[in-house]
């Protein structure tokens, strides 16, 4: 049994969370009490049915204005999996917290409303979910029981969104016509979509394959902790805290640390205080070294064979999450797992157009929910990979040193 | 080019002691956890770890222990204490604390009730739930702690769903939703001005159902309070809540002994026991796996009071 991490993408009536709600209650994940709660509510409404959107919103201004202002996690398993869904808005003005459930998210559910079509949040959610290099996308085609299950309206969608598929890159891709309301082809395969040959939606994720996603070649562990007990019998000891984020380590690999260029090699490997001679990616470990060599706090520690990029220019898409608007010159925090450095927005080259991919004149700045391709310069080199080749290790966040939020999110080029 | 598990361990004999082939989401949620646990031990000065003598914040503990091993806690263990507690929960936090070597720091509501001269809850279940803030915060301001790590769940609560896993809360303890701060990947900006803290919350995406799971893997002692016991037990609106000094008996009331056990430990005036014959982990899994109510909703007599219960609690400081 494994986790798979996802997340579902739509806008506020695309029955997002009536599809949230209906995985959770036909897994039998929804207890009679919050059953009872949600029915209670449901009869306010007076439209006699329960309300499964109510599942999913939490918050007391997200259940008077019937809308959803925040990622909200949702839990749920079966023998086979264990399911933690990001439930993240869709409207417009709330892009930033689609790319923050979608950062951890192995798949994508994209609803399109069977009526409708594929539209621009269709486009700027697949982006979203291309720009965070989400493995795994499903399409979703929701109240097909509006279109009378019909599968001409189905096959119009699929050749639609194909095309967006192409033009943006994403790779595995499924389509399942649906109806969350009425649970059709969400648990069970429906027998309103005869003309559909796939797999339920439980079926799908139950089965989509992400242990493959882990990069086990590029190995890379970022130091967050060094343990030095300094007891008499304990003298000596100086472990090296941290979660390996990629790749494998064995003990008697020759190692270097990244930025300061100093070489060792791994003398033994600790898992909750016991002794392995291997470890991978994404386990929590304690690395010690043959030699006592400087490293602290954000320092990544990689195989000497595979080294990542150590620079102090990046090249980023970076995504606005601030009210306060970016101007190039500004100053901020760069945060890269555990490793923090300052950082300066140099120059914006382009805005990119989530709606459409276009890329448009640099902005003298970045608004809220902007996606613009920009330099930064660190007052340090810091080793990163790639995003697109290793998200584990080229996705950064930026911190505003005045009020200490987060505001940006970098995907390194 | 990429490399898929079997091959990258394929490329050495495999030991004995690998585990990787049976990393499974028990394995992937303990390795998420220790590394948040490291995060606060990285990025802040003073933290502390909240510890109420509970099934969750044991298991904090017990993932600290992976997380920190031979060396010592970062952070003291604290335990605000209502007054209301149960015995057997009380001795089991003693005896662990002192099995564990580490530091402790007891805070009592009643001190400050006494010394804020604050007004108690009065009725039938008058409960220190909300009092137990204000212990919180002066305790925050006292030592000046930077970070509270807790073990909420997620899956706990619809406010605690939407909570982040670094949760600040400004000098009032006070959590706004809106002004959340996006957490993306596994990064968690920690920084803070002087008088806010952070609430860490290591667990957030461990369910009841993974919690008991990771209690039976890793043989982890419980207070026995979690283990069907005989105890006198009052019902109340259809739910058992055990006599004690602390809750005022009527003539009408129905007491009757019952074979009860807990699940979750809380006060005793605002925790419900739940009939059971569940001796042994295996059991209450068995139990909980068939349960048709949720772990709050059915001992919780605190979340009922209305549907924002929980979200008004944690604007105003509370966990």
């Amino acid at each position: 049994m494994d986790i798979l991490r996802f997340i579902t993408a739509g806008s506020v009536d695309d029955g997002k969370s009536t599809l949230i709600g209906r995985l959770l209650y036909d897994s039998k994940s929804i207890m009679i009490d919050q059953l009872e709660a949600i029915e209670k509510q449901s009869k306010n409404k007076e439209d006699g049915e329960i309300d499964l959107a109510l599942l999913t919103d939490g918050l007391r201004a997200e259940r008077e204005q019937g809308i959803t202002i925040d990622v909200a996690y949702k839990y749920f398993s079966t023998p086979k999996r264990k399911f933690i869904i990001a439930d993240a808005p869709g409207h417009i003005q709330y892009t930033r917290n689609m790319v923050t459930g979608a950062s951890n998210a192995d798949l994508a559910i994209i609803l399109v409303d069977a009526r409708h079509g594929v539209v621009e949040q269709t486009r700027r959610h697949s982006i979203i979910a291309s720009l965070l290099n989400i493995p795994h996308i499903v399409v979703a085609i929701n109240k097909m029981d509006l279109v009378n299950n019909s599968e001409d309206v189905y096959n119009n969608i699929v050749i639609d969104y194909a095309a967006v598929a192409v033009s943006l890159g994403l790779k595995d891709i499924k389509y399942i016509p649906i109806s969350a309301i009425n649970g059709d082809n969400i648990v069970e395969k429906s027998a309103n979509f005869h003309w559909y040959e796939g797999q339920s939606l439980l079926d799908i994720l139950e089965n989509v394959v992400v242990a493959d996603d882990v990069n086990y070649t590029d190995a890379r562990f970022p130091v967050q902790y060094v343990i030095r007990p300094q007891t008499e019998e304990l003298h000596d000891y100086r472990g090296y805290a941290g979660k390996i984020i990629s790749g494998v380590y064995t003990v008697g690999d020759a190692v270097t640390v990244q930025p300061s260029g100093l070489t060792s090699t791994i003398s033994a490997i600790e898992i909750g205080g016991l002794q392995v001679n291997k470890a991978t990616a994404p386990q929590s470990v304690v690395l010690h070294l043959k030699d006592n060599i400087d490293i602290s706090r954000g320092d990544v520690i990689v195989q000497t064979e595979n080294q990542p990029n150590v620079e102090n220019t990046l090249e980023v898409l970076l995504c606005w999450m601030d009210n306060k608007p970016l101007v190039p010159g500004n100053k901020y925090l760069l945060q890269i797992n555990s490793r923090v450095v300052r950082a300066v927005v140099k120059e914006i080259e382009y805005k990119l157009n989530v709606n459409s991919l276009q890329q448009e004149p640099a902005p003298e700045k970045a608004m809220l929910n902007d996606v613009i391709k920009a330099t930064i310069k660190t007052a340090s080199p810091i080793p990163y990979d790639s995003y697109k080749k290793l998200r584990a290790n080229g996705g950064a966040i930026l911190i505003d040193e005045t009020s200490n939020v987060t505001v940006g999110a970098c995907m390194i080029q | 080019m990429m490399m898929n598990i079997a091959t990258a361990l394929n490329t050495s004999p495999l030991q004995a002691e690998d585990k990787t082939l049976t990393f499974d989401y028990l394995d992937q949620l303990e390795s998420e956890s220790i590394h948040i646990l490291r995060e606060v031990a990285g990025q802040f000065e003073r933290p502390v770890l909240l510890f109420s003598g509970g099934k969750d914040s044991i298991v904090l503990v017990h993932l600290a222990l992976k997380a920190f091993r031979p060396g010592k806690f970062p952070f003291p263990l604290m335990h605000i204490d209502t007054g209301h507690n149960f015995t057997e929960a009380l001795d089991f936090r003693d005896t662990m604390v002192e099995t564990l070597g580490e530091r402790l720091i007891v805070r009592k509501v009643a001190d400050t009730i006494k010394e804020k001269k604050l007004t108690e809850q009065k009725g039938k279940f008058a409960s220190r739930n909300a009092l137990q803030t204000f212990t919180l915060l002066d305790a925050i301001e006292e030592f000046k702690f930077d970070a509270c790590i807790g073990g909420a769940r997620r899956d706990e609560e619809k406010a605690r769903a939407k909570e982040r896993i670094f949760s600040v809360r400004d000098e009032f303890g006070q959590w706004d939703p809106k002004l959340q701060r996006p957490e993306l990947w596994n990064t968690y900006n920690g920084r803070i001005h002087k008088g806010e803290n952070v609430r860490v919350f290591p667990i957030s995406n461990w369910t009841e159902l993974d919690i008991w799971n990771y209690i039976r893997r890793n043989n982890i002692e419980l207070p026995s309070i979690y283990f069907a016991h005989n105890r006198e037990v009052l019902e109340w609106e259809g739910q058992l809540v055990a006599t004690s000094e602390f809750i005022k008996l009527d003539a009408a009331d129905k007491v009757s002994v019952k074979k009860v056990r807990y699940r979750t430990v809380g006060d005793m005036t605002c925790t419900a026991a739940v009939e059971s014959t569940a001796s042994n982990i295996d059991d209450i899994i068995k139990e909980i796996i068939a349960t048709k109510t949720s772990e709050r909703g059915e001992t919780r007599i605190d979340d009922r009071v209305s549907e924002a219960a929980m979200e008004d609690r944690k604007k105003g400081g509370y966990f």
